[in-house]
């Protein structure tokens, strides 16, 4: 099931590559996204708590001046916040089912996983408590079903809900409680945002420019266009029978009425479990587990570069002095957060193809894929009788480039491509039966080892060791960077590559 | 290669999208809580039954029984009687609890609190309380006729200082704001 509908989302998000480019799409960058909604929200509320009445008569008639009175930059302010909250609800609930989608919930992202579960209730909390600041028939609906709600739990009883008995039982003391909630709420889902994405090294939290521009400017349009507006006041005497909902913070309220309290605390307490215990209760495919090894460091061949700990994107390697090599360090890989990407193998120097060695074996290697088995399958793929053939090395995330492989045509896939060492793009590049070399994999802005492509690309410009250094020329070297569902784009690529390669040496 | 135009066309496509499933389901459909023609019963209350047995003076032997420093002549028990509530709509019992005090010892207060939806119009009403379990029948009750709009709110509360149940109604809440005389 997943596999198909990884190949959906992979549709999908090609479909959005070509319209926004990968740096844009905002399949890719739905968490940072959400921390961008997070952010407006949070702005547009500082706005509207210096003009808000926080007592439970001035509160509702406060909400209408800012609506009405300064609808220019209060009502948009107000809507703004209304809307920034909503899509923050679209993204998060995107970007969770798009995690899911690709499987990164297991081993070293069950932290961030598991970290994200409570911000879910932390979200909602802090939507559903700022619809009854407005106190309007809205809030008088959410404030009486949450209270009965809250209520149906032993420890809380049925005393809550005699709070919204009368208009007179309402204080403002308890008004002053909402709002001071309505503040801490988010504080404590802005500390456990950051707790969520803590052990991600350089995690993205801000969207790229252009997306925060083109979202802004369509949430600002939303605001002109369809202004949040209040119900009647809330007037307790009546119970309101027709509400203007909320689906998106509020779906889980019809339920209460057709379902009960408690079904509903079954319900949402079983999801919430369900998501706790997901990275150890679904298994991962065969194959990723087969390749599923944590990285092994070969003493022998470390000299203690660093340039592994510097690449690795899961802060996984650690630096100690070498075990026998004096004023030397070498490199340690804790396996609990290994993702065995092997971007720390593409970084070593010791892993090139020009060593004069029986097994070719690196400062750090991956058990699932060792640095001999990419000089066997590059081997391989040269022995071919193609003359001035094309070299592709691509990643399995990616694009799947073996299909690509044909007369005139050589590929090696690899688990991700910033695997790949740039020695081996030279040394594919010097061989006098290639004409080029094209590099592809997931796009920077998506790589599922989250820093391979872009560490790749910072090699071979030159930005980031190992540097790409070849007698072969740079000319002779592409990148072309491809989705899963981006086949025609890269084989246009590929041709485009070779027939510049011939022009030059025409 | 995509025209730029087409990628513009795109990205405004999707922004409108996004924004458009907010701006729908934000202020969404309406939702209908509660039917046209109904009404709403609150019966709550917070009450502490009475105790479940009198004071007692102590003897001289037990007094001598204790040391010196718990002496106290006189022993009161703290557990209080569960309430007994029962709601009766036009004769028709709709709700009948018993309710334990609350609290480790059983002392504590009461509360409770239901809601019902019922047709608009007139309804006929009867709420008793047992408070005592050494008292036969009902200590406290009322009955009485109330009309109800549709969407209106009876509630029905307990003020031992008011003398027992108290209803409380729009209609009554609107004469009680409107100025004297």
């Amino acid at each position: 099931m997943l596999t198909s509908l990884q190949r959906g989302l992979r549709r999908l998000e090609a479909v959005f590559n070509v319209a926004f480019g990968a740096a844009w799409n905002p399949w890719y960058q739905l968490g940072a996204l959400g921390f961008f909604c997070f952010w407006l929200a949070t702005v547009t509320g500082i706005y509207l708590f210096i003009f808000f009445d926080t007592s439970i008569l001035g509160a509702y008639a406060s909400v209408q001046r800012i609506t009405d009175v300064q609808w220019y930059l209060g009502g948009v302010m107000r809507s703004l916040h209304r809307y920034a909250s909503g899509a923050m609800v679209i993204t998060v609930t995107l970007h969770l089912a798009r995690e899911f989608v690709l499987g990164r919930f297991r081993h070293v992202r069950a932290f961030s996983w598991i970290s994200g579960v409570p911000l879910l209730w932390l979200m909602f909390a802090a939507g559903i408590g700022g619809y009854w600041l407005v106190w309007d028939g809205l809030a008088q609906y959410i404030a009486v079903a949450t209270s009965e709600w809250i209520g149906w739990l032993p420890v809380f009883g049925d005393g809550l809900a005699r709070n919204f008995l009368t208009n007179s039982a309402l204080s403002d003391r308890f008004f002053s409680l909402l709002v001071f909630l309505h503040i801490a709420i988010p504080l404590f889902l802005l500390l456990g945002m950051f707790i969520h994405i803590k052990r991600i090294k350089l995690a993205r939290s801000t969207p790229a420019r252009g997306l925060m521009v083109g979202t802004l400017t369509a949430l600002v349009a939303l605001s002109l266009l369809r202004p949040a507006a209040s119900m009647a006041p809330a007037d307790l005497t009546f119970t309101v029978a027709r509400v203007d909902l909320d689906w998106l913070f509020l779906n889980v309220y019809p339920l209460l009425d057709t379902l009960g309290p408690g079904p509903v605390w079954g319900l949402l307490g079983g999801i919430t479990a369900g998501l706790v215990v997901l990275p150890w209760v679904w298994p991962a495919r065969a194959a990723e587990r087969a390749l599923d090894l944590p990285a092994v460091v070969d003493p022998a061949n470390c000299n203690g570069c660093s340039w592994c700990f510097k690449d690795c994107p899961y802060e996984a390697i650690t630096m100690i002095p070498h075990s026998y090599k004096a004023d030397l360090r070498q490199a340690v890989v804790d396996p609990d957060l290994c993702t065995a990407c092997g971007i720390c193998e593409g970084s070593c120097p010791s892993a090139t193809p020009f060593r004069h060695v029986e097994e070719l074996v690196s400062g750090i290697e991956m058990p699932g894929y060792p640095l001999d088995r990419l000089r066997q399958e590059t081997a391989q793929a040269l022995a071919g009788t193609d003359t001035r053939a094309v070299f592709v090395f691509g990643c399995d995330r990616g694009l799947d480039i073996t299909a690509l492989a044909a007369p005139g045509v050589k590929v090696v896939s690899l688990p991700c491509i910033g695997m790949l060492p740039p020695s081996f793009v030279d040394y594919v590049a010097r061989q006098a039966n290639v004409s080029g070399v094209m590099v592809t994999g997931c796009h920077p802005a998506e790589c599922f080892f989250r820093k391979g492509s872009e560490w790749t690309q910072q090699r071979f410009s030159g930005e980031r060791m190992p540097h790409l250094r070849t007698s072969a020329g740079k000319n002779k070297v592409r990148i072309h960077w491809a989705g899963p569902h981006e086949r025609v784009a890269l084989k246009a690529a590929i041709e485009s590559f070779r027939e510049e390669l011939e022009a030059v040496s025409a | 290669m995509t025209a730029v135009w087409a990628r513009y066309l795109g990205q405004a496509a999707a922004y409108a999208a996004f924004v458009g499933t907010v701006g729908l389901l934000a202020p969404g459909p309406t939702y209908q809580h509660l039917a046209p023609d109904l009404a709403t019963i609150k019966l709550s209350l917070r009450h502490a039954g009475e105790l479940v047995a009198d004071c007692h003076e102590r003897t001289a032997a037990e007094l001598t029984a204790l040391p010196p420093n718990m002496r106290a002549p006189k022993v009161c028990p703290r557990e209080r009687s569960p309430l007994q509530l029962e709601l009766r709509l036009d004769e028709e019992r709709v709700y009948s609890e018993t309710l334990p005090p609350r609290g480790l010892r059983r002392d504590g207060r009461v509360s409770v609190y239901r809601r019902l939806s019922v047709p608009a119009g007139d309804v006929r009403v009867a709420v008793k309380l047992k408070d005592d379990v050494r008292a036969d029948g009902f200590q406290f009750e009322r009955t009485g006729t109330v009309t109800l709009t549709p969407a209106e709110v009876l509630v029905i509360d307990f003020d031992e200082q008011a003398g027992g149940f108290v209803f409380r109604t729009a209609t009554q809440a609107a004469r009680l704001a409107a100025p004297a005389g």
